[in-house]
């Protein structure tokens, strides 16, 4: 048996920062897609209570719980993050392992917001995308799930294999941003 | 043009595709006849004024939306999740 050596989207412990955003590679741990059968949704969310100690979210919504976290990523659907999840939960729902299947990164600073503004086409200042909020859009041309993890700190999630555009895409908007005349 | 998707809240339609008029949501029974099918297959109306259509919401929740709008003013009136259109 060949033994493979793991390896992430982005360089371990990358970190950029342009103008007033750092840009950092985001370890999520296990990611795991729950989708509830029809009629299911509250079972599987009293299960998941029971397991992991969170809820699932409501649409558009995050919820958290130590290391665990869920966010909703769709209809019928939500990214269970940072634990394995417990067997049980596949008597409600879907449940499909896609770890190796995300690419993590937070923005954290001031211009989070006017970075994204440039590339997402959802307002995603602090008081209209509020701590919690968890919502699925698009960045560029690619689908992306973006979670409000703080107060100056956006997590964005894209598809792995997506990892290098969305590095890209990401770089070159603080770095316009950046090179704007203040004032 | 922004849409009010029941899930997302308002969003811009890039983030949607349109795929027609609501009528595929009324699928005739397997039995109805060469006439019922080809009216469902083929003919359309082509309303000036109000209208319901379907849109994907691809680069969103992924969720397929019955849209009222106004082809004359361009007002869109609401989205409703197409599923629960046709419960």
């Amino acid at each position: 048996m060949v033994e493979l050596t793991a390896s992430a989207p982005f360089d371990a412990g990358m970190e950029r920062t342009i103008g007033a955003v750092t840009l950092r590679a985001a370890e999520t741990g296990p990611v795991t897609a729950l989708m509830p059968y029809a009629g299911q949704e509250r079972a599987l969310s009293a299960a998941l209570e029971r397991a992991h100690g969170l809820e699932f979210p409501a649409a558009g919504r995050m919820t958290s719980a130590g290391q665990a976290r869920c966010l909703w990523s769709g209809l019928d659907q939500a990214m269970l993050i940072g634990v394995e999840p417990d067997p049980a939960l596949a008597d409600h729902a879907a449940v499909v392992a896609q770890s190796d299947g995300w690419a993590a990164l937070t923005l954290t600073g001031d211009a989070v917001a006017d970075v994204l503004a440039r590339l997402v086409p959802v307002d995603l200042r602090p008081a209209a995308f509020e701590q919690g909020a968890s919502i699925r859009s698009e960045l560029g041309h690619m689908m992306v799930i973006l979670a409000r993890t703080g107060p100056q700190q956006v997590t964005v999630m894209g598809f792995r294999s997506m990892a290098g555009t969305l590095l890209h895409e990401l770089e070159n908007a603080m770095t316009a941003l950046a090179a704007r005349p203040k004032g | 043009m922004r849409l009010p998707c029941p899930l997302c809240g308002s969003r811009d339609h890039r983030e949607f595709t349109y795929q027609g008029a609501a009528v595929m949501l009324d699928r005739p029974a397997p039995d109805a006849g060469a006439e019922a099918w080809d009216s469902y297959v083929h003919l359309r109306d082509n309303p000036a004024g109000a209208t319901r259509e379907l849109w994907y919401h691809g680069a969103g929740c992924g969720a397929w939306l019955v849209v009222a709008r106004d082809t004359v003013t361009h007002a869109v009136f609401g989205a409703e999740l197409a599923r629960q259109v046709r419960r």
